[in-house]
């Protein structure tokens, strides 16, 4: 079954027909050519098909796109002003967050989600005081991160890079 | 994945209706566990109705009969009930539980209905290639002599050794939640503890709905022994990963004897697993290692371990004992 569905990604609204079975990532990736999301377990264990689906941390995997129509996509392709790139993507640069680069995309998505949870006061598990602003050490953008993987182990290159944004 | 008819309904009365009169429908919701189980072969409906933009998603308190109670819709996500004021100041339990399940992202698509019914990760239950009793009745139990180290412990049967996922619903049967359902006769509600349950001989039933019946909400009693709420969970690692064994609780004492008390367990039955014979054994005596270890192993009586799952003894044990004296020495403080 086919169904028409309108899609804003980084800013540039597409409207295609969708197999009701099609994934937001397969819709990505395969129907609009969007290839900054990756598809790494296609099972929503790994995070690397990370982006910001109405300003929400999501796992376009575990998603279909017929649900989703209407929705804004935000992927890292969309994140830069420009040539000025948003202080997460700088940050990931700065301390060489990453190796092989494949889970990068996702990480940068999920570490702009999180530090906007983190700035509406949202708790996390480590966070000892369910009452108080969090504040965002080491341990807590472990915690926060802990649904991306980096199968290099670039972790503490990708910690210092959230910790940077963090502070910025 | 077979063809798949989508509906989005605008009322929670018209969803109930398209599944109700679709024996091949199903609920969608947040889709986390749903929309891998497609992909898996797991769930294989004909027709997915959408209840993601049903105008469930408020969090409120209400004054009813049974005192003030927290009405939680069912498409409110985790992530923003974790973060509720009122959640985090009254139900300090509910939001690590919520905390402790998950990633950032799951927590931020998942919603209250779904995390209640989300279905076992035991991993034969998700191989389609395997025996599994509640996935395809009459098939067999591959987890009897295969991976066990996840299996219940309390509550069991010969078809079925899997345990219930969630955290939430852990914390939701300590503090005496309500369901409320709709159904095409209308509402209902229940405890928590009554919308899930043992396998016996029929696995592939995680609860007591009927097929068309919607979880529309959820009632959480803001009481004060709500108030000083805990919740611990023991996994493989540090985070992301599903409990080994969980223990929410909440006690209050008055001349170091307990007054009051709410315990449940996950991680070792097929339903999250409310404690009452430790509650009871514990009430009106001390909180010390060796009254808690005693209304524990009384709990677990009737446990039954294998080879695989002995481990979860002693560490319910620990875990319950280190739970409950730290809510008493919180006290104090």
């Amino acid at each position: 079954m086919d169904v028409p569905i309108t899609l804003t990604v980084d800013g540039v609204e597409h409207r295609l027909d969708v197999d009701t079975r099609t994934t937001v990532l397969d819709a990505l990736r395969e129907r609009l050519g969007v290839t900054t999301v990756k598809k790494g377990c296609d099972h929503g264990q790994c995070g690397s098909c990370t982006v910001l689906l109405d300003g929400r941390r999501h796992l376009t995997c575990l998603s279909l796109a017929v649900a989703q129509d209407g929705a804004e996509v935000v992927t890292a392709s969309g994140l830069a002003d420009g040539d000025v790139l948003h202080p997460v993507q700088q940050a990931f640069l700065d301390h060489d967050g990453y190796q092989c680069g494949y889970c990068t995309p996702g990480q940068v998505c999920s570490a702009v989600g999180m530090l906007d949870e983190a700035k509406r006061g949202h708790p996390s598990h480590v966070t000892a005081d369910l009452g108080a602003e969090p504040d965002l050490d080491d341990d807590e953008i472990r915690e926060r991160m802990s649904g991306n993987l980096c199968r290099c182990g670039a972790y503490p290159g990708i910690l210092g890079a959230v910790r940077q944004a963090a502070r910025s | 994945m077979r063809a798949l008819d989508y509906v989005r309904p605008s009322t929670p009365e018209e969803a109930v209706a398209a599944v109700a009169g679709d024996e091949d429908a199903m609920f969608l919701a947040g889709g986390s566990n749903l929309v891998d189980h497609l992909k898996l072969g797991v769930a294989r409906p004909g027709r997915l109705v959408d209840v993601s933009r049903l105008p469930l998603d408020e969090v409120a308190t209400h004054d009813t009969d049974r005192g003030t109670v927290l009405r939680v819709g069912a498409t409110v996500r985790n992530a923003d009930l974790a973060a509720h004021p009122v959640v985090r100041s009254r139900l300090p339990g509910l939001s690590r539980a919520l905390l402790a399940g998950a990633s950032g992202q799951i927590r931020q698509q998942a919603s209250t209905a779904g995390n209640l019914l989300q279905r076992t990760r035991c991993v034969y239950f998700q191989d389609v290639t395997t025996p599994c009793n509640k996935r395809e009745p009459g098939s067999g139990c591959s987890a009897l002599e295969g991976y066990g180290r996840y299996n219940a412990v309390l509550g069991a049967s010969e078809h079925c050794v899997a345990t219930h996922p969630s955290d939430m619903a852990v914390a939701m049967a300590a503090l005496d939640t309500s369901v409320v359902v709709l159904g095409p006769d209308g509402e209902r509600r229940m405890p928590s503890t009554d919308l899930h349950r043992l396998p016996g001989d029929e696995p592939q039933r995680d609860t007591t709905l009927a097929h068309g019946e919607l979880v529309t909400g959820v009632e959480i009693p803001l009481t004060d022994l709500a108030a000083v709420s805990t919740y611990r969970k023991v996994r493989d690692r540090a985070s992301y990963a599903f409990a080994l064994v969980s223990v929410a609780a909440a006690v209050r004492t008055a001349g170091g004897v307990v007054e009051d008390v709410r315990l449940a367990w996950g991680g070792v039955a097929h339903a999250p697993w409310r404690a009452r014979r430790a509650e009871e054994a514990l009430r009106c005596g001390p909180v010390d290692e060796q009254a808690v270890a005693a209304a524990v192993d009384a709990e677990l009586a009737e446990a039954e371990t294998s080879e695989a799952t002995t481990y979860k003894v002693p560490m319910l044990r620990g875990a319950t004992v280190e739970t409950l004296l730290a809510l008493v020495e919180g006290e104090d403080a």
